[in-house]
């Protein structure tokens, strides 16, 4: 079979698979599953920068509230319907990460880090800043009238598994596509060795552009339609810990592989689930995490399965 | 009321925030300079100082004095102790690798963050100043708590300065902060310094914070600002320069007690958030360093 | 005659600190010629290159490629106009495997056209010999094959001009042989400039030998006269 077969199959299979859940899980995991899809298409958005370009952002929260907040605040202040709401949420995640990548990119490695990190800090205190809009921390919530997409009432649990599921399925199709595309290739390239790259001839730095403006979009599409299915938009979605969120879950479930970031989000949501029966303290999970990956498993659990048993993955 | 007051209050105020800085944001600079490694927990271990200092304190009966002097002693050292072990079994293991180093620093500072949740809980708890006395000046009655703060900074810097340039340690540094691999030639043992360097970059934060923790009470998530307050020291300051760290702690310190003073203290922090970044982008070895990331 | 040059720089320098690495270098190499840059360890021969490509940028002079003023442009886009480099220290794709290795090197000038990059990659590896270790990692390579690798990168790009910093260096003496042949049947397929310290390699596949010492050019002669430059045997063969 043919790589590009291979690769039809297994995200066929995936999105198969999550088609048929919604009718044998229970109500709770049900509700779990699509908030999971949701955020793994935010995953998804990381790795494309992180896993595929081997650029590191810290700062990605700010992709996620800025679709947030852009489908949020046109809702609630210039009564946006559903559907140019979410295509201004949609937009501002470009713009902003246009902007970020524009002005980051002239940094390379820890420095790269440490900026993108105080964009997005800067961006959640602007937030705040603006609490009379924003109701800051508290956030607000948007209410069911203004959740009927095209039709379909977005607040109910099957329509929402459904919308989220059909996200989920386009941003992965996009994922696999791209990756094989020669656009990808260079991608991976740059990853591998950037001065190598150049040296082909590819301008390495209007690919890592379009690659942070990819990425941050479609984090940007995950926070939008996180705000309009969950109904709820608050700053904390723009705090540092929603920055370091999505790298946990690629770490985990495995960087520079199309299915890892779901496997990653799965993973991560139901330990913190678990752990936060138990106590407050549940990012205590997440630091162990962090810390065991990168002294122990760098490939994820999905990169492990590609070295151990399956190379062909994607 | 005049705004000559007014300003002498805010630059008092400066002097204490730029005081208990410097001290912090030293310590990161060492870090740095010597190991190459961003701490994204450096903060964390201020934290833990300050809430260590608590702990001390409740430990001591009598005059507050005492569980002060203890905390002051041991406080530091447990985070100091705590930050060599960090470097010996995560950092060191990892090759200090700069960005999977920043990654198990992240991981770091949410366990020692979430720990310290678990264990002393979500609650902001005061520590009593060791003595409280007030000087009174024209305007307005100031704590000599405060000036102690300024001056026992003053001594701690003064001192990191003679072991860094007059000792036989200092000289250690300086060589494994030049290259490593000579230092290695020459039987340092480059794996010692690094866990001592970790470690006494956060013992000068678990310092500090037990310094402030009077004037400012302990809470689990008080590491998020002198985080950020110090890296922009250290940005600002140049990497891993010492004398411009301090300098730059003095500029922030001083001009965030004067700026807050004016303006609303999240504004504050864009702007400072926003410096550091274009600085990163623009002037990469910063306002005064010669080196960059 | 301007026009038959490839290749022209003039007054091209490059200072490290004080040191001038490279030193008013005027060169011309014409359309076709395989040239031969050599010169002791530190001469400046890297640097020269890296000016050429745009690896490294100049502190004076300009370059010349193709009739067109290089001097400004990025590396990438004097990539783009026909130049390839293969690196002095091996640089590929250590994860990747040969086949996407040489891929990612036919692939910028035949863009989506997957027939002419399979082709190109076939050939490009043919001809260093890898063509049945296409599926192998890089990484996995021996050091001479990573060469090897690195030779097919550049002729993969189907350069004008084909930059090869010390190809040899490394190779065993059957591969350095088979390197000669393949350097001789380039010859009217493109342009070579190739520094090489292995003499033997040099007299045998060079039309032109241009002598690099402290960042200067100390002499350009065909190899038939360049053994009885005494200045050349003084500052570099001699030493051999
Ligand atoms: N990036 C750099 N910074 C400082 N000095 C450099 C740099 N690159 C090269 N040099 C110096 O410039 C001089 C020329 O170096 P270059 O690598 O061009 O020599 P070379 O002729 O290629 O030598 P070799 O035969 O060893 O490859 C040397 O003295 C070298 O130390
Ligand atoms: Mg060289």
């Amino acid at each position: 079979m043919s790589a590009a077969a291979k690769s039809v199959w297994l995200h066929g299979g995936v999105i198969t698979l999550l088609f048929a859940l919604q009718f044998v899980l229970p109500a709770y995991h049900h509700g779990n599953l699509a908030r999971i899809m949701v955020l793994a298409v935010y995953a998804m958005g990381y790795n494309m920068l992180f896993g595929y370009t081997g650029l590191l952002s810290l700062g990605h929260a700010l992709f996620f509230a800025a679709g947030m907040y852009g489908l949020g605040l046109t809702i609630a202040f210039l009564d946006f319907a559903p559907s140019p709401a979410l295509l201004s949420g949609i937009i501002s995640a470009l713009i902003v990460s246009a902007v970020v990548g524009f002005l980051a990119l002239r940094t390379t490695g820890v420095a790269f880090m440490i900026v993108t990190l105080m964009f997005a800090q800067a961006g959640f205190l602007t937030i705040l800043l603006f609490g009379e809009y924003t109701r800051g921390d508290e956030g607000f919530v948007i209410q069911q009238p203004e959740r009927v997409l095209a039709g379909i009432d977005l607040t109910t649990p099957g329509n929402r598994y459904f919308a989220a599921l059909i996200l989920f399925s386009v941003c992965l199709i996009i994922t696999a596509r791209v990756v094989q595309t020669p656009f990808g290739k260079v991608l991976i390239a740059i990853r591998e060795n950037e001065d190598r790259a150049r040296m082909l001839g590819y301008d390495v730095l209007r690919h890592k552009l379009i690659a942070v403006i990819i990425s941050g979009t479609m984090s940007g599409a995950a926070g939008a339609a996180y705000a309009l299915l969950f109904g709820y938009v608050g700053a904390s979605f723009a705090a540092v810990q929603y920055s370091i969120f999505p790298l946990l879950w690629v770490l985990l479930g495995g960087a520079g592989t199309t299915i890892g970031p779901l496997v990653g989000t799965i993973f991560m949501f139901y330990l913190i689930d678990l752990s936060s029966g138990l106590t407050s303290a549940y990012m205590l999970i997440a630091g162990v995490t962090l810390v065991l990956l990168t002294l122990f498993a760098r490939q994820g659990l999905v990169g492990e399965l590609r070295k151990r048993a399956l190379p062909w993955l994607p | 009321m005049d705004l000559g007051p007014y300003l002498l209050l805010a630059s008092l105020e400066g002097a204490v925030a730029a005081a208990v800085l410097a001290l912090t944001a030293v310590g990161l600079s060492l870090v740095f300079g010597v190991m190459r490694v961003v701490n994204v927990a450096h903060g964390e271990f201020f934290m833990l100082g300050a809430v260590l200092a608590w702990w001390f304190a409740s430990l001591v009966a009598g005059h507050p004095a005492f569980g002060f002097v203890l905390a002051l002693i041991c406080a530091p050292l447990i985070a100091a102790v705590i930050a060599a072990a960090a470097d010996y079994f995560v950092l060191k293991r990892l090759n200090y690798d700069p960005e999977a180093t920043i990654v198990a620093t992240i991981g770091l500072l949410y366990i020692i963050q979430q720990t310290v949740l678990m264990t002393y809980g979500p609650d902001a708890r005061p520590v009593e100043a060791p003595f409280n006395a007030r000087i009174y000046l024209p305007w307005f009655g100031y704590s000599t708590y405060k000036f102690f703060v300024i001056g026992a900074a003053i001594v701690l810097l003064i001192g990191v300065w003679i072991m860094l340039t007059k000792t036989r340690i200092g000289l250690v540094l300086r060589a494994s902060q030049l290259d490593s691999e000579m230092a290695l030639a020459f039987g340092i043992k480059v794996d010692q310094v690094y866990a001592m360097v970790f470690g006494l970059g956060a013992g000068l934060a678990a310092m500090a914070a037990v310094l402030v923790v009077p004037i400012q009470q302990a809470h689990y998530l008080m590491g998020g600002d002198p985080l950020l307050l110090s890296f922009i020291v250290v940005i600002i300051g140049g990497l891993g320069s010492i004398a411009g760290t301090v300098v730059a702690a003095i500029l922030i310190g001083m001009s965030d007690g004067i700026i807050s003073v004016f303006f609303s203290p999240t504004l504050a922090k864009i702007i400072a958030t926003l410096l550091v970044a274009f600085v990163l982008i623009f002037r990469p070895t910063g306002l005064f360093g010669k080196r960059s990331i | 005659m301007a026009a038959l040059n490839l290749l022209t720089t003039k007054g091209l320098s490059r200072n490290f600190g004080g040191l001038w690495a490279v030193h008013n270098v005027d060169f011309e190499l014409p359309e076709g010629q395989v040239r031969a840059l050599i010169g002791p360890n530190g001469a400046g021969k890297s640097t020269f290159v890296g000016l050429l490509c745009g690896r490294i940028p100049a502190s004076s002079g300009s370059v010349q490629f193709d009739g067109r003023d290089v001097t400004a442009l990025p590396a990438h886009k004097r990539i783009a106009l026909g130049m390839a480099y293969t690196f002095q220290i091996t640089s590929i794709f250590a994860k990747l495997s040969l086949w996407e290795n040489v891929a990612l090197a036919v692939r910028r000038k035949h863009h989506g056209d997957a027939n002419a990059v399979e082709g190109g990659v076939k050939a490009a590896l043919s001809r260093v010999g890898l063509a049945d270790r296409a599926d192998q990692l890089a990484g996995d390579l021996s050091y001479g094959h990573q060469r090897l690798l690195e030779i097919a990168m550049g002729l993969g790009q189907q350069p004008r001009l084909l930059i090869l910093d010390e190809p040899t260096q490394g190779l065993a003496e059957s591969e350095v042989d088979d390197f000669k042949k393949l350097v001789r049947n380039l010859a009217g397929e493109t342009t070579v400039l190739l520094i090489e310290h292995n003499m033997d390699v040099v007299m045998d596949t060079a039309d032109m030998i241009t002598v690099l010492n402290f960042g200067e050019v100390l002499a350009e002669e065909t190899p038939e006269t360049i053994r009885d430059n005494s200045a050349v045997q003084a500052a570099y063969l001699g030493t051999g």
